[in-house]
């Protein structure tokens, strides 16, 4: 709202923009009342009929032309008042012969005649009565000036310089104040009113709000899932394969130069050592990211390489009729391979059992091993918390749901339902 | 013995060449894709054919693919496949069709390079070569009854096994003695109800029944 609100310090102050508006407004309605007057004017129905055609045709048009008063009114408000009246949600703005049926069944539609047939005229009302005080006010005020220019013969009782004319002219002062006040505040209560009526009701807008955030959400996972998967690729196709490279050639130099000095073997067998250590710490790494098995062959192959590493027994069962996005199978191998590294961190146990399966279009993944128990899902300090909780994160952010049962003692399950459109 | 190559890695390519001459091969054709290894293999009738998993033009499984061709219509050439990851289901492919004369490893493996040779020869010498973490991820999704009876020393025994290991070489990694592998190979025949009678073969089907590639 762009409107001064300071009406004790300038109580002038936006006025004239607001009474413009009024203005525009009044054209309006005068527009809408031609047309319903319009009938009448020409001629003057006696039979009932007559009357009953005079008045509805007119007022259906109106109401047919209910979309085009709503950009008209909505022209009026960007316009005159910089005020902006956001658009309904699904409602065209130009809506052809079935479209209109539509307009008018919808609730937005609804809204908007009543802003036309009721808020608009009383507002049109209010706003001939804002020009009404400006008129009066501004005459009044003037008193003097128009005392000095009439001819002096006109004046009634010799007027001029009374204590008559100065109190007119403190009234004009007054509905001056009035006339600018009036016209801010019904600016405001008309702007409210075209905010309720003509946009989205806050309902609408939540529910518009709620599916474009879910959908900028989904975007931002999915691009922070491609990101890993670029850079699983960079790291697969690129370094891995010059680090491997090295250490061929340095596993070479090493078996075929033969009589080397003592200090230059040892500094060999340093590099070998420290090539091929990289070469494990960034398989680590790419298996953290996004490893490219996944991608290649899906959950069931990339979660037998996480099973395989485990240095305890783990039973994995894989029922999937078909792939699920990349972005939750992603999640998915997060999950199963975070919550293993939990089993084998945390919970001294024996053995782990992974099932994966999809339920009607939901991802269903449990990981429960015979440990001791007692892991903390809400992210308390330190231990399993942490990486349960971040579990459970990365969970919510593709709308799964993440539970985690583990009573002191064990057993732990860790359960994560994702939703996977068919 | 002679060795074609499929790799589209040319620094890798050009080590393994090294490695494998170092080892005794004569490289006679390095090939970048599975269309040039095919024909390389026609042309050339090689010992061993050594194959990246992942080659143009599609980067998935096309090396795996290669080396099914060629165990089918060239049944003299050995494979070697080399993979940046394992995914044990190329191993199953290759093992379901011939269980001689194929290898499956790592691209790491080859930095250590006397081992590499060594599994080199022995697959293009009708030998198996198969990758520890192959193995491993082979047992995740096996997992059966009977081999649950092994005691990790046995199951270790075993998986070199299956690896394509020797008694000796199996003693050789474990640091035990030749009698204490023997010991545990006779206990894992019996804990797995491999009979005496078929002792010829015990080795094969112990093996064959931990990738859970027969039945079992």
């Amino acid at each position: 709202m762009q409107i001064e609100t300071g009406p004790l310090r300038r109580p002038f102050a936006g006025a004239g923009r607001a009474t413009v508006f009024h203005c525009a407004g009044v054209a309006v309605q005068a527009g809408v009342v031609l047309v319903l007057a319009a009938p009448w004017i020409y001629f003057v129905p006696t039979a009932l009929w007559a009357v009953a055609v005079a008045a509805v045709v007119p007022a259906a048009g109106v109401v047919l032309a209910g979309p085009l008063l709503t950009r008209v009114q909505r022209a009026r408000f960007r316009d005159r008042l910089g005020v902006r009246v956001p658009a309904p949600v699904g409602l065209a703005e130009r809506p052809g012969p079935r479209g209109l049926r539509r307009w008018l069944g919808s609730a937005p539609g609804r809204r908007q005649l009543r802003y036309h047939l009721l808020a608009a005229p009383l507002c049109a009302l209010g706003g001939l009565l804002v020009a009404a005080l400006w008129a009066a006010g501004a005459a009044s005020a003037t008193v003097y000036v128009w005392l000095w220019v009439t001819p002096w013969q006109w004046w009634v009782h010799d007027a001029g310089y009374t204590a008559e004319a100065a109190y007119v002219t403190v009234a004009g002062a007054a509905l001056l104040y009035a006339a600018a006040w009036l016209a801010k505040a019904l600016a405001r209560r008309d702007a409210r009113a075209a905010r309720a009526l003509l946009g989205p009701s806050r309902e609408e807008e939540l529910t518009r709000r709620v599916a474009d955030l879910a959908e900028s959400r989904a975007a931002v996972v999915d691009a922070a899932d491609a990101e890993r998967r670029r850079i699983e690729r960079d790291l697969h196709d690129g370094v891995q394969q010059r680090l491997v490279a090295l250490a061929v050639n340095l596993g070479l130099a090493r078996a075929t130069l033969g009589e080397l000095p003592a200090d230059v073997r040892t500094v060999l067998d340093e590099a070998h050592r420290e090539a091929k250590e990289a070469i494990a710490e960034l398989n680590d790494l790419v298996r953290g990211l996004h490893p490219a098995v996944l991608e290649d062959r899906g959950l069931d192959a990339a979660l037998s390489g996480v099973a395989a590493r485990l240095p305890v027994p783990v039973r994995l069962a894989v029922r999937l009729a078909r792939r699920p996005s990349p972005t939750v199978e992603a999640v998915a191998y997060f999950v199963v391979s975070e919550a293993l590294t939990n089993v084998v961190k945390h919970a001294r146990a024996s053995r782990a059992e992974v099932t994966v399966e999809e339920r009607a279009g939901t991802l269903v993944v449990a990981v429960s091993d015979d440990g001791v128990g007692g892991a903390d899902a809400s992210g308390g300090s330190g231990g399993s918390g942490t990486g349960l909780a971040g579990l459970a994160k990365r969970v919510a952010s593709v709308d799964g749901v993440f539970s985690c049962r583990s009573p002191v003692g064990g057993p732990t399950v860790v359960t994560v339902e994702l939703p996977c459109v068919p | 013995m002679r060795a074609v190559i499929a790799e589209d890695s040319v620094l890798l390519r050009i080590g393994v060449v090294k490695v494998l001459e170092a080892a005794g091969f004569e490289v006679c054709a390095e090939t970048a894709d599975a269309h040039g290894l095919l024909a390389a293999v026609e042309e050339h009738r090689p010992d061993l054919a050594v194959i990246d998993v992942r080659m143009p033009p599609g980067f998935t499984d096309e090396g795996v693919r290669a080396a099914l061709v060629i165990r089918r219509q060239w049944p003299d050439t050995a494979v070697l496949l080399l993979s940046q990851y394992v995914e044990e289901r190329y191993a199953a492919d290759l093992l379901a069709s011939h269980t001689s004369g194929v290898g499956y490893l790592l691209k790491e493996r080859i930095a250590d390079v006397e081992e590499f040779a060594q599994s080199a020869r022995r697959v293009a010498g009708g030998g198996t070569a198969l990758d520890p973490q192959v193995v491993a991820q082979l047992l995740v999704r096996r997992h059966r009854d009977p081999l649950d009876r092994l005691t990790p020393r046995e199951r270790e025994v075993l998986e070199l096994m299956a690896g394509g290991r020797s008694n000796a070489g199996i003693a050789a990694e474990l640091v035990v003695s030749d009698s204490a592998v023997a010991k545990h190979i006779n206990s894992i025949f019996t804990k797995l109800d491999l009979p005496r009678a078929e002792a010829d073969h015990r080795r094969v089907l112990a093996v064959l029944r931990l990738l859970g590639v027969t039945g079992g």
